[in-house]
């Protein structure tokens, strides 16, 4: 069985898995982050998105050997100590969340779309979501939040 | 109550938020025991059969696999019950067929549970569940209302001949029936309510456990109401009393009513862990809960209206057909009647209604709850034959509405239900002018210049939610009452514990139900917390549903810390050496009237858990609870307001505003309660333009996945324009009506009314829900000839 | 989904090897569309060789008259690139409108291409834009490339390398995407290049990318929208599911076209 080894969340990890192992599993059940979550399995909810080398992917839809040497980021490695990175604190403003089960793949497909879109407007927001559900908010302070995340991320970084 | 900036009436932000942000959440997949299995769900892949025989042995000989368990092993173990009795027009009691957890003799939907596949890994246990061997000897399948009742069609149940489950009335037949005679003018319509698949984000998933030490089973499971799980699982299906069973229900992502039932997985589950004495975790694939999770919906409808010359309502006759599905689910049969025909007077003085609703067992996934329950067809129904009235007669639409809104409260309506207050107009003139009604035309011809139509439709509507008083629910066949618990346990220290039976999956209650109690004891709002979820820990509970949750269980909690403060003002009195009718309570502290001498919470707290100089005869402690059962139902009103444009070329439909005018009563966090609008005006939109599930002929589920069945994305809608009118409810003493289901209630006709509208100079003058793009420009293409 | 030997290569002649010694192999690229089917055991290859670490393979070349496009480009590469979008903008307009952006950020060019996915939208580009398929041992012109659904000449053991594009005058997409699934219900690249005057749509016919024959031709005549706007495709051989029937496709074909046309400018 393959040893993967990556960096995930500024910390290596390392575990032995199958080929199929798909890396929402490893994220999940051998390193125990929980806060990636799987909605759907045809790739489509967005709930497990997560960043590999610093872009929003579908962790449901890569495989962990895929990933081997990457560097990885979820949700629970997104905000530094107790300080919320500001796109999670503009979600909590702005009530961008509800259940809060599609939220972890919101916010970092939020953050790679404010990394190259510091000022995206309502439409280029609503475009970029597209691979992201949610049943809670109908979209609307999704939108608002992103749009403030973006904002205080292109101001404060 | 203070109205500060964490008291009711402030967007306070939310408690939940930290850890769902951070991922540190705990949704009951995240949970994982020592020494857990896996269970597979192994699922029909026919509509209906007669099960010939089932070969485990080549699965049980699979590696990982500890065993696999069939109907004939649960055979014994009760049946999946269902919460509400309905009576038939001859008084004949509802057919109730039994619902065995695990199928025994006939699979009924493709879905049904065959058998669980426990095993070291859930890899395992699905592959060894390929190795089931299962005889289906397959049977015709009726697969809609309309093959359930043809002439020699399939039987779904032996017990339920003709497929028929009830064929249930309300109101008065023969004074509807007169009205239509004096009518100067009736007007009829057909409306298909079309199925839904809930998709909450969070699949379904349950983790049971049994303590040989205890003898104590624990479930946690993705529920919306977990002692109405443990109610149902323990005293019908298993046979276990409370104290024995504990169900939790923690962080839910999600409900909108799929996560209602008492499901047949969690007493497998249950059953399971108790044979193999060893924790059993199963999780539902997405494409699994397509053909599992409780659909919602599924009505057709044929009614009219009668009207006298001016454009007064006289009269409404509605005949429903509803799919029940294959079983009957935990709200099943009060759905599309006790949740349905009684809302047909709308914010209307109509003085006679008649409606008579035909149910069918089908092979389709059992339908139940799914926000807004009943309501919405209702709704649907009403407004589109109030718009096309207007049409017909003449009439302005906004105006025949108008002419025939309630004004004088409290008001009885002719099927059953009493509005206590309300101000429908108030409401509709805030949404006209928010939605700038006049200017419409303007946008129209605007719109044509660029090759669109543009169209605009309204719904005026009331709902029914604060669901409900347990004598007049339980007369009308509810098998549990409504009421709910709230317990309040003031500290040592002064911090605070708020317990409630309802539970939230995104709907902020840990937030407004602080705010409810800081604001009322005057303490620090991070002092308090709000606990739910376990059968453990709370009371007792009735869970999340009916928008229910602020109406009901907020007003236990109120009660219950009204009681708090009538125990404190006792031991103040003591503290303070004077009589008990003397002490005021206000922002925190017991003072005596008229004085400045006072005690704060904090110390008549303390003074409760150390009671060295304490009032005779009164028990120490700071904690208090109360039951609160609402003596009505509340009553949500609004008006919802559309404008889209479509491509004629391609039949999209383009959503270019939608305006929410709504009077929910008494709001406690602003933000909160936008946020719920927003999201039922987008499941209520998803209905009206993307949302149908498609059965095929033969019971396939032909929509099943996310690559056939939309879900609204965030490029599908705009934003919204959120307006109140506030009246406060009289009943209860938060003055609160609802708000989790306002939007998908009243913003589907108005879609509906605004694709017409905006197709009628192209000819087209029906629609049908969905309006996909497909069906707008096949619509056309008929209008055009 | 069913186990296999992942292999991660590092050059073009240990892919090979890799694929040459297995039973059932097949190439990952970015697995957006070969993860979805094996999750559904749809697909159960024996092993799975990644061209990841294979160096070489990302790279997007402007040749003057053409460019090159690294079959490892992902999509959302190809839609940022400078290069494409200064010679081709129809072509990265394109790859801005794949799937979403979680998977622009993962799937590729060459993947797309090797799965002919009857409602991918490469496929409708390669044919209208006259591009060749470029592998480890030969260069196929897409018009003979697309064989029909999921189907392609490529050798078991056959790796593409790269998609080469010749710039064309004028060329413009036009998709009108599946609701729920977001893939083409019918999608219709039109290009004016050297291959000469094309229309080629994906996603309506159960064959995979096809040309429409009269609307080149009317085309050639007169590059207007209105000279497409009168033609309409036959619905035999359309796909038909639940968001569109073959009667809707073939409609939204010539309303495509049109628009892809008035969008050459």
């Amino acid at each position: 069985m393959p040893t993967v080894t990556m960096t995930v969340n500024g910390m290596e990890r390392s575990g032995t898995v199958e080929g199929r192992t798909l890396l929402v599993e490893f994220l999940r059940e051998h390193l125990g982050l929980t806060g990636t979550h799987v909605g759907c399995d045809t790739s489509q909810c967005g709930a497990c998105v997560v960043h590999v080398n610093g872009t929003s992917v579908k962790s449901c839809t890569c495989l962990a050997v895929q990933a081997d040497g990457a560097d990885v980021t979820t949700i629970e490695g997104l905000a530094n100590g107790a300080d919320l990175h500001p796109m999670q604190e503009a979600f909590r403003e702005h009530h961008g969340l509800q259940c809060g089960f599609c939220t972890p793949g919101m916010v970092l497909s939020a953050v790679d779309l404010a990394n190259q879109n510091s000022d995206p407007s309502e439409h280029e927001v609503r475009e970029w979501l597209e691979g992201n559900l949610c049943r809670c908010t109908g979209y609307h302070n999704i939108v608002k939040a992103v749009q403030a995340g973006a904002q205080a991320m292109g101001g404060g970084s | 109550m203070s109205g500060n900036g964490t008291g009711i009436g402030a967007s306070v932000k939310r408690k939940e938020d930290q850890r769902f942000l951070t991922g540190r959440g705990r949704y009951t997949d995240d949970i994982n025991l020592h020494g857990q299995l896996y269970g597979y769900i192994l699922r029909s892949p026919v509509a209906h059969a007669s099960i010939g025989g089932i070969d485990t042995g080549a699965a049980m000989a699979a590696p990982g696999v500890h065993a696999v368990f069939t109907g004939k092993d649960m055979e014994g173990v009760g049946g999946i019950p269902t919460g509400w009795l309905i009576h038939s027009k001859d008084g004949s009691a509802m057919v109730e067929p039994p619902h065995p957890a695990l199928a025994l003799g006939k699979v009924r939907y493709v879905g049904d549970c065959v058998a669980i596949v426990v095993a070291d890994t859930m890899e395992q246990a699905k592959s060894a569940a390929n190795l089931v061997d299962v005889d289906y000897q397959e049977l015709p399948a009726v697969a809609s209302i309309e093959a359930a009742e043809a002439e020699g069609a399939a039987q779904v149940h032996d017990e339920a001949p003709d497929n028929v489950c009830y064929d249930w009335e309300v109101g008065d037949k023969a004074a509807t029936d007169a009205a239509f005679e004096g009518a100067d003018h009736v007007v009829s319509i057909d409306v298909v309510n079309n199925r839904l698949i809930p998709n909450a984000i969070e699949p379904r998933a349950a983790i049971a456990n049994f303590d040989p030490a205890t003898d104590e089973y624990t479930l946690y499971t993705t529920s919306q109401n977990p002692h109405l799980v443990r109610l149902l699982l323990g005293a019908f299906v298993l046979g276990l009393p409370e104290h024995k069973l504990r169900i939790v229900a923690p962080d839910v992502g999600g409900g909108f009513g799929s996560k209602i039932p008492h499901y047949a997985e969690e007493a497998i589950l249950t059953w399971t862990a108790g044979q193999l004495g060893r924790p059993v975790k199963w999780t539902c694939e997405r494409i699994d809960a397509f053909k599992s999770d409780t659909h919602g919906r599924d009505h057709i409808s044929t009614a009219k209206l009668a009207l006298d010359a001016d454009g007064n309502f006289l009269g409404l006759h509605v005949s429903t057909k509803a799919n029940l599905g294959a079983y009957l689910s935990t709200f099943a049969t009060c759905v599309p009647t006790y949740l349905y025909g009684i809302l047909f007077a709308g914010p209307y003085t109509t003085p006679a209604v008649y409606c008579e609703v035909k149910s069918f067992f089908t092979n389709t996934v059992p339908v139940d709850a799914l926000r807004g329950a009943g309501r919405p067809e209702a709704t649907y129904l009403l407004e589109r034959l109030v718009e096309k009235a207007a049409r017909e007669l003449g009439m302005d639409r906004v105006e025949i509405r108008r002419k025939n809104f309630v004004r004088e409260f409290p008001y009885q309506t002719p099927v059953a239900l009493q509005y206590d207050q309300g101000d429908y107009d108030a409401t509709l003139d805030l949404a006209l002018a928010a939605a700038d009604w006049d200017g419409f035309e303007a946008r129209r011809a605007e719109a044509a210049a660029r090759g669109k139509c543009r169209g605009i439709g309204i719904s005026t509507f009331i709902e029914a939610c604060g669901i409900a008083p347990s004598a007049v629910v339980g007369s009308l066949g509810a098998r549990a009452g409504l009421y709910e618990s709230g317990s309040v346990r003031v500290h040592p220290t002064g911090s605070i514990s708020v317990f409630t039976g309802t539970h939230s999956h995104g709907q902020g209650h840990e937030t407004t139900f602080a705010q409810i109690v800081s604001d009322m004891l005057g303490v620090d709002f991070n002092a308090v917390d709000v606990v739910h979820g376990d059968s453990a820990k709370i009371p007792f509970g009735m869970g999340t549903y009916g928008s229910r949750s602020l109406a009901v269980g907020g007003t236990a909690i109120y009660l219950a810390v009204e009681k708090v403060i009538e125990k404190g003002k006792k031991i103040a009195a003591h503290l303070l050496e004077a009589s008990a009718e003397d002490i005021e309570f206000e922002n925190g502290s017991f003072t005596v009237a008229g004085t400045d001498r006072s005690k704060s919470l904090g110390e008549v707290a303390l003074t409760a858990y150390v009671p060295h100089n304490y009032p005779a005869g009164l028990e120490p402690g700071l904690e208090e609870t109360a039951f609160y059962d609402p003596l009505n139902f509340t009553f949500p009103a609004g008006t919802h307001i559309v404008e889209v444009e479509v491509d004629p070329e391609t039949g999209e439909v383009d959503l270019v505003a939608v305006t929410g005018s709504d009077d929910v009563g008494r709001i406690i966090n602003p933000m909160i309660v936008a946020g719920q609008l927003h999201g039922g005006l987008a499941h209520g939109i998803g209905q009206a333009l993307m949302e149908e599930c498609r059965y095929q002929e033969d019971g396939q589920l032909e929509t099943g996945s996310y690559m056939n069945y939309t879900m609204p994305r965030a490029a599908d809608l705009p934003s919204f324009s959120i307006n109140h009118n506030t009246t406060h409810c009289t009943h209860n003493p938060l003055g609160a009506k609802g708000v989790g289901e306002v939007g998908s209630i009243g913003v589907p006709p108005a879609v509906i009314n605004a694709v017409i509208d905006a197709l009628r100079p192209l000819g087209v003058d029906d629609m049908t829900m969905p309006a996909t793009s497909q069906r707008v420009w096949q619509a056309i293409q008929h209008a055009q000839g | 989904m069913n186990d296999f030997t992942y292999h991660a290569p590092t050059s073009m002649d240990e892919a090979l090897g890799a694929l040459r010694g297995a039973e059932g192999g097949k190439v990952i690229a970015g697995g957006q569309s070969l993860l979805p089917i094996m999750k559904l055991n749809l697909a159960m290859p024996s092993d799975l060789v990644s061209l990841a670490g294979v160096p070489g393979l990302a790279d997007i070349a402007d040749g003057g008259d053409s460019v090159t496009v690294g079959a490892m480009c992902t999509h959302a590469q190809v839609a940022a690139s400078a290069i494409v979008q200064g010679r081709i903008p129809a072509l990265a307009a394109m790859a801005d409108g794949i799937g979403d952006a979680q998977v622009r950020n993962a799937g590729t060019i060459g993947g797309s291409v090797a799965h002919n996915d009857p409602a991918a939208d490469y496929p409708a580009a390669c044919v209208a834009l006259g591009a060749t398929i470029v592998t480890d041992r030969r260069e196929i012109s897409a018009d003979d490339f697309f064989r029909g659904m999921f189907m392609t000449p490529l050798e078991e053991d056959e790796v593409i390398t790269a998609v080469r594009f010749p710039v064309p005058a004028r060329a413009a997409y036009a998709k009108f995407a599946n609701p729920a699934s977001k893939y083409a219900i019918a999608g219709v690249m039109v290009a004016d290049g050297p291959a000469g005057m094309r229309v080629a749509v994906t996603g309506a016919s159960g064959d995979g990318v096809f040309r429409v024959a009269a609307m080149e031709a009317a085309l050639g005549d007169s590059f207007s929208g209105d000279a497409v706007a009168g033609i309409s495709v036959s619905t035999d051989g359309m796909l038909s599911d639940t968001a569109a029937g073959a009667e809707y496709r073939a409609h939204l074909v010539t309303v495509m076209a049109r628009r892809a046309v008035e969008a050459c400018g």
